[in-house]
């Protein structure tokens, strides 16, 4: 029965390729045999060490958060009250908490789309921008781009926030500083994070600086899997690269857009190091404020745990929602069954 | 793309001669490429190349003109960041709790992908989906519960507490990646080794874990470079503890609005940026390879 089972899962994966079809069952087969000592303390160790830190560290906090967000907890009181959905309740008519929901909305759908078709574009034009005359290459040096664009995915998100803050700084920054250069006077001292209209938008260019390129590899990656005749039928077929790139590249990459799709916009919903390091305190009028910045605060400054847990849930819930709706688009929009050129 | 940066040479980098074969359509679309990829390029390098130049200035240096080079070249800023601002010992406590972590997880890691993907028995399923549970909450919901479980054990503000921590959200992803990887190895090879006598200790240290080695290098690498950047874990759970890199950094810019010393924040800040650069251009063909192992998955 093992073996079988095993079979199964392995074709599953879509690994059938690696298991010949004709394997002999006789075989794969494993005969139960007694339990050994060898084979107790493998598996206690194997699997009991990591699942123990695992639950204790992971998986317990989760659950308790679930509990706790149904409390009044401050963290000292050995018996917090039960109080229901109250801390809800409280949650969904908090101005400032909405706020912050709205700007992390406003983040899941700006973000995941700039990003994605920013790498697109730029993956696009590194593996397919070659010659259109014999073979299908890439761009020259591109493995120079490549490399550069993915500098930034190595840097610490708190750097990265740090380094832009002094970027967008309206009198000594490199930003400002490259405007009035260029003769925009109207941009001398002019305060990027501290403008109400264009703190957001100067966050998200410093997440999407930051995410560009490792997408841009992914993609790159994923675009050089696609065999070459595909792109040599579409080519003896007439079409051009734009339609080469619309209709063969981007189908045939979807599994990856999706799997970056739902990465960026969880990092969307969460964007908490980003926003710390930009505007501590929310931004103007609470401008780039997000939901993890007001649990934050609420748990480690206020000690009001339980409402901290709510929002802690809130903010897991809009994840999970989002995440089922990204593969429910993909699903019903046809998902990987769109090749049909 | 708020910020498009115009450079005048750039023109003269694209229109190279090219191979004989190419038609006028093909240059313009490579000028076009080329124009797009280096426009992003320099908004990549640019920021990066500043914050290097500004931390050998003075702050009244930096105020002076954004683009003037340092009258000296002067490291004064750096001995500040390192010993004044503790960046060196953050440094060195972040490689600690990393380097630990990174041991740890990769050998826990490890063994529980191993068995779940080379053992049926009741429950592997249910483990299975434990992990894939962790991997989609967001860890902020565990932060508030984690924060007083560490403080119960005694463990919270310490390394030690964090380095568990740091084990337990690496775990999920490690033991994913690892378990597709440990499922494509042929099991012939099992065989033979229990065939040989070898048990299932030996067969796994001996023998599956050698044959793991280039999937073990591309998770260590990603662990590495998600462990080294997190930040929410260390201010939630070790904020009064010995700090570790990015934490102490968000202090230290944190204090910037008392005392201002420009010129020893960007010091600090490439002191964090330049040795993973430098190791992330060495080791960057097997970083590129792993990327899409990685996601594929």
């Amino acid at each position: 029965m093992t073996s079988v089972k095993t079979q199964q899962s392995r074709n599953d994966d879509g690994l059938a390729a690696v298991v010949p079809a004709t394997a002999p069952q006789q075989l794969v087969k494993r005969r139960r045999k007694p339990l050994t000592w060898d084979k107790v303390s493998f598996f206690a160790v194997f699997l009991g060490l990591p699942l123990a830190i695992y639950l204790l560290f992971v998986i317990w906090p989760f659950l308790q958060a679930f509990q706790y967000s149904l409390t009044d907890w401050s963290g000292f009181s050995p018996n917090p009250n039960f109080i229901g959905l109250e801390n809800y309740a409280r949650i969904f008519t908090d101005d400032i908490f909405m706020k912050a929901m709205a700007n992390n909305i406003l983040l899941v759908i700006v973000l995941p789309v700039v990003t994605i078709i920013l790498s697109l574009v730029l993956a696009t034009l590194v593996t397919v921008g070659g010659s259109s005359k014999g073979q299908i290459k890439g761009l020259r040096n591109s493995s120079f781009y490549r490399v550069v664009s993915f500098f930034p995915y190595t840097i610490p998100a708190i750097a990265i926030g740090i380094m832009w803050g002094q970027i967008y700084d309206p009198s000594g920054g490199l930003l400002n500083g490259i405007l009035t250069g260029l003769g925009f006077d109207q941009f001398k001292d002019f305060a990027w994070l501290g403008n109400k209209d264009t703190a957001m938008i100067a966050t998200m260019f410093v997440i999407v600086w930051g995410f560009v390129g490792f997408y841009m590899v992914l993609f790159v990656a994923g675009i050089k899997g696609i065999p070459a005749e595909l792109f040599e039928a579409a080519r003896i077929d007439g079409a051009g690269r734009f339609r080469t790139a619309v209709s063969i590249t981007i189908p045939l990459i979807r599994d990856n857009i999706q799997t970056a799709y739902i990465y960026m916009g969880i990092l969307a919903l969460d964007a908490f190091v980003y926003m710390a390091a930009l505007n501590s305190g929310g931004g103007p009028d609470n401008s780039t404020l997000v939901m993890a910045q007001q649990l934050f605060f609420t748990a480690f400054s206020k000690g009001q745990f339980g409402l901290a847990s709510a929002m802690g849930v809130v903010l897991a819930i809009t994840t999970l929602i989002f995440s089922g709706l990204v593969f429910l688009v993909n699903r019903l929009t046809g998902g990987d069954k769109d090749v049909s050129n | 793309m708020t910020t498009r940066v115009e450079t005048p040479e750039r023109k003269s980098l694209h229109f190279q001669p090219r191979t004989p074969a190419s038609t006028p359509g093909d240059k313009v679309v490579g000028a076009i490429s080329h124009t797009a990829l280096t426009i992003w390029s320099l908004i990549v390098i640019l920021p990066l190349l500043w914050t290097f130049m500004s931390s050998f200035k003075t702050s009244s240096e930096i105020f002076a003109s954004p683009f003037a080079l340092p009258s000296v070249w002067r490291f004064d800023n750096y001995v500040k960041a390192w010993t004044e601002a503790g960046i060196g010992s953050y440094f060195l406590n972040s490689v600690i709790v990393v380097g630990s972590a990174l041991v740890i997880v990769m050998v826990l890691g490890a063994m529980c992908a191993y068995v779940l993907a080379r053992y049926t028995f009741p429950g592997s399923r249910a483990i299975y989906y434990l992990m894939l549970a962790g991997l989609t909450f967001p860890i902020f919901l565990a932060m508030v519960p984690l924060f007083f479980v560490l403080k119960n054990m005694g463990l919270l503000n310490t390394l030690p507490g964090l380095i568990l921590v740091y084990v337990g959200f690496a775990l999920p992803f490690t033991v994913f990646f690892l378990f597709s990887f440990f499922k494509s190895l042929p099991h012939e090879i099992t065989e033979a080794a229990a065939l040989d006598g070898a048990g299932e200790w030996r067969t796994f240290f001996q023998v599956m874990l050698p044959m793991a080695k280039p999937g073990l290098a591309s998770v260590a690498i990603f662990n590495f470079l998600g462990l080294w950047n997190q930040f929410l874990i260390p201010v939630s759970i070790n904020a009064a503890g010995p700090r570790v890199l990015s934490q102490g950094l968000a202090a230290f810019a944190g204090q910037m609005g008392y005392a201002v010393d420009f010129g020893a924040l960007f010091a600090a800040v490439t002191v964090t940026v330049i040795p993973v650069l430098i190791v992330y251009v060495i080791f960057q063909r097997q970083l590129q390879g792993s990327v899409s192992q990685g996601t594929s998955k």
